[in-house]
């Protein structure tokens, strides 16, 4: 079958491979007919994430059809069409039962990597290095999905891929960084980053219940789509977040701040240089210049949530004003098994489309020039979808 | 204050180790934090109290005393801790049949069964080669603990003992396993320190995560077969 494969930084190539077998009861083969690439992705495309073998298949939001089972699964037959999320979870574990489903304690075969990196294990991840697991990913024509009996969702007729598609990852991403600032009536919440992950979460905190959201970027398409979805926008080039976000609050600073930028943030100023130095030289793992000010811009005893990927250490966290200011903070990979059918049921109602978000539907052969232009924002791109089996363009 | 802590005795004593020992293997003390002990089998031994008739004598094998004088007698010795979310008994009885071991213990080839006490163990070793020893049950108690150690004329001196304990607020059992191999030196020596590499820790650790993962879910994670690039 043909897959995306990493090779090393910034080089992914679209690799002839074996198809994929059952290899665990649990398992079930899924056709791909649907697959996006995540800003995750990008931090394994620029090389900042450990553990990757050049060959690796990459993707981890993917739907499609049910090709095979193995005699583990009995709630899914051949042709169902399902929605597949990016966390592998055994469903019987202390935190699959407590639907902390990304820190499921049995489905990362690497889990003494993990240990030595985080002192305990995470669940494992499609296409997301050998220390998550190293399972082979979904950008691919097909893909074995483990503990099958609990992870996909059958969807309903009449629901589109690219309406559904989005429930693998950034929709559920998005809809728990705002459920973690716990919104109130009245509440502002501020948004750093408007890529996908920033513009569910736009979305989600109104669902959720929010008056305002500020959202901050820099790139003009994706701020004039933040405002589409009712948020006001600033342009962190244009103007000091920090200072505007005070500004527009009356003084108080957010209600919460959420990051979903992440280890790569692009900075301005001093601070930003000493990150890029000290990542370039691998001094420093991240780059945390959102963190830092979602952390100083927060209202006292505020939220702070942090979709936005980290992978090791960093610098000059402001923990006196975090202590200070009594503020909170959480984070996580998303928990997708909990807020599936949820969200389906938002989407079914009409209440949100996901596919606002799709700017390019490419087949799977152009994932190399996906990649690039998803990374450099060119051709104003905000979110890619590849189709295995489309008919050649 | 200062006064008081010097005088505490600075080292343990032959007693105070064994009833550490004791103490660990009974479920008092939860922790081995680094008890170095000779010969974990001498102190099954003891701490079982006879509880299983175990006609064994201690005795040195010349193979060891060899490795001594060569210098190359090693000991592994590790211990290793997991909750599993299932009841105590249901892990206690798929453990005490040893011939499931196999399943989810990477570097044991097999375990035969003799009988209720007597086992027969096969450990891959390097170049397909395998180890080879028996063993005998020393301390057993339903849904708690188990202990084993190989009989004397085993080229290989292994002991163990896993403990069921329920953990606190319904959060499954913790099972801890302590595990030691007593090298004797030359060829077996070589090949078992081979066989565990630097990090013995490691590898019973993830044999205990296997044993979790195959109680808890019914099987074992893994991506070996799957596709890859070129
Ligand atoms: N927690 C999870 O489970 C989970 C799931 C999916 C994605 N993520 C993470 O969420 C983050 C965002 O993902 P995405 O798909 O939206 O990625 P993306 O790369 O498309 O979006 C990131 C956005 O942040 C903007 N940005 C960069 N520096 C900034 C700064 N200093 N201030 C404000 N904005 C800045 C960029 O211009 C870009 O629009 C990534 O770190 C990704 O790994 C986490
Ligand atoms: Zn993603
Ligand atoms: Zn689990």
């Amino acid at each position: 079958m043909k897959a995306v494969c990493w090779h090393g930084t910034h080089d992914v190539r679209v690799d002839t491979v074996p198809d994929p077998t059952i290899l665990n009861p649990r398992d079930a083969i899924i056709k791909v007919t649907s697959t996006a690439i995540c800003g995750s992705d990008l931090h394994l495309y620029d090389g900042f994430i450990p553990t990757m073998q050049s060959g690796d298949i990459l993707g981890h939001e993917f739907m499609g059809e049910v090709v095979e089972t193995g005699p583990g699964v009995t709630n899914l037959k051949q042709g169902d069409r399902v929605v597949v999320p990016f966390t592998i979870s055994c469903g019987s574990c202390f935190f699959c039962e407590r639907d902390l489903w990304s820190l499921c304690d049995n489905s990362n075969p690497n889990a003494w990597m993990a240990e030595k990196f985080y002192g305990h294990s995470p669940s494992g991840l499609f296409g997301y290095s050998h220390l998550l697991g190293g399972y082979a990913g979904g950008q691919a024509e097909y893909v074995r999905v483990p503990f099958a009996d609990v992870g996909p969702l059958k969807v309903p007729d009449g629901l589109s891929d690219e309406q559904v598609l989005f429930l693998t990852d950034i929709f559920p991403t998005g809809y728990m960084a705002a459920e973690n600032c716990d919104i109130e009536p009245g509440d502002t919440v501020a948004v750093w980053g408007c890529g996908p992950v920033g513009q569910f979460a736009i979305r989600s905190a109104f669902m959720l219940g929010a008056e305002r959201v500020i959202a901050i970027d820099r790139v003009p398409e994706r701020l004039a789509l933040a405002q589409a979805g009712g948020a006001e926008i600033l342009n962190y080039e244009e103007i000091d977040p920090g200072e505007a976000l005070k500004e527009m609050t009356g003084g108080r600073g957010p209600d919460s701040c959420i990051d979903s930028v992440g280890m790569e943030a692009h900075g301005t100023g001093p601070i930003s240089l000493y990150d890029t130095v000290k990542q370039a030289v691998r001094l420093e793992s991240d780059r945390p210049q959102v963190l830092r000010q979602a952390i100083a811009a927060c209202r006292k005893g505020g939220r702070v949530s942090v979709p936005g990927v980290y992978g090791g250490f960093i610098d000059k966290v402001p923990m006196g004003a975090f202590v200070n200011k009594a503020l909170t903070m959480r984070s996580g990979q998303t928990h997708v098994h909990k807020y599936l059918r949820p969200l389906l049921e938002r989407v079914q109602k009409g209440e949100i489309d996901p596919s606002f978000l799709i700017t390019h539907r490419l087949p799977l052969e152009e994932a190399p020039r996906a990649y690039k232009i998803f990374r450099d924002k060119e051709d104003n791109c905000i979110k890619v979808v590849l189709k295995p089996f489309a008919a050649a363009v | 204050m200062e006064d008081s802590v010097s005088k505490q005795p600075s080292k343990d004593t032959e007693a105070s180790k064994l009833e550490r020992w004791a103490s660990i293997i009974s479920g008092g003390a939860l922790v081995l934090g680094g008890l170095q002990q000779r010969s974990l089998r001498g102190i099954l031994m003891a701490a079982a109290g006879g509880s299983l008739a175990y006609q064994g004598v201690q005795k040195k094998s010349t193979l060891k005393q060899v490795g001594e004088a060569v210098g190359i007698e090693k000991t592994i010795l590790v211990e290793k801790t997991v909750t599993i979310n299932r009841p105590a008994a249901e892990l206690y009885s798929f453990w005490r049949q040893f011939d499931n071991l196999p399943k989810f213990m990477r570097h044991v080839k097999s375990v035969q069964v003799h009988d209720a006490q007597h086992s027969h163990w096969v450990a891959n070793a390097p170049l397909d080669q395998s180890i080879e020893w028996d063993a005998v049950i020393v301390d057993d108690q339903p849904d708690r603990l188990i202990a084993w150690t190989s009989t004397d004329d085993a080229e290989v001196n292994h002991s163990g003992f896993v403990r069921f304990q329920p953990a606190t607020g319904d959060r499954g059992t913790e099972v801890k396993v302590v595990m030691e191999y007593e090298l004797p030196g030359g060829a077996v020596a070589a090949a078992i320190a081979k066989l565990f590499g630097e990090e013995p820790e490691q590898q019973i650790g993830d044999d205990l995560s296997r044993f979790k993962q195959l109680m808890e879910t019914g099987e074992i994670a893994t991506t070996d077969g799957q596709p890859k690039g070129a």
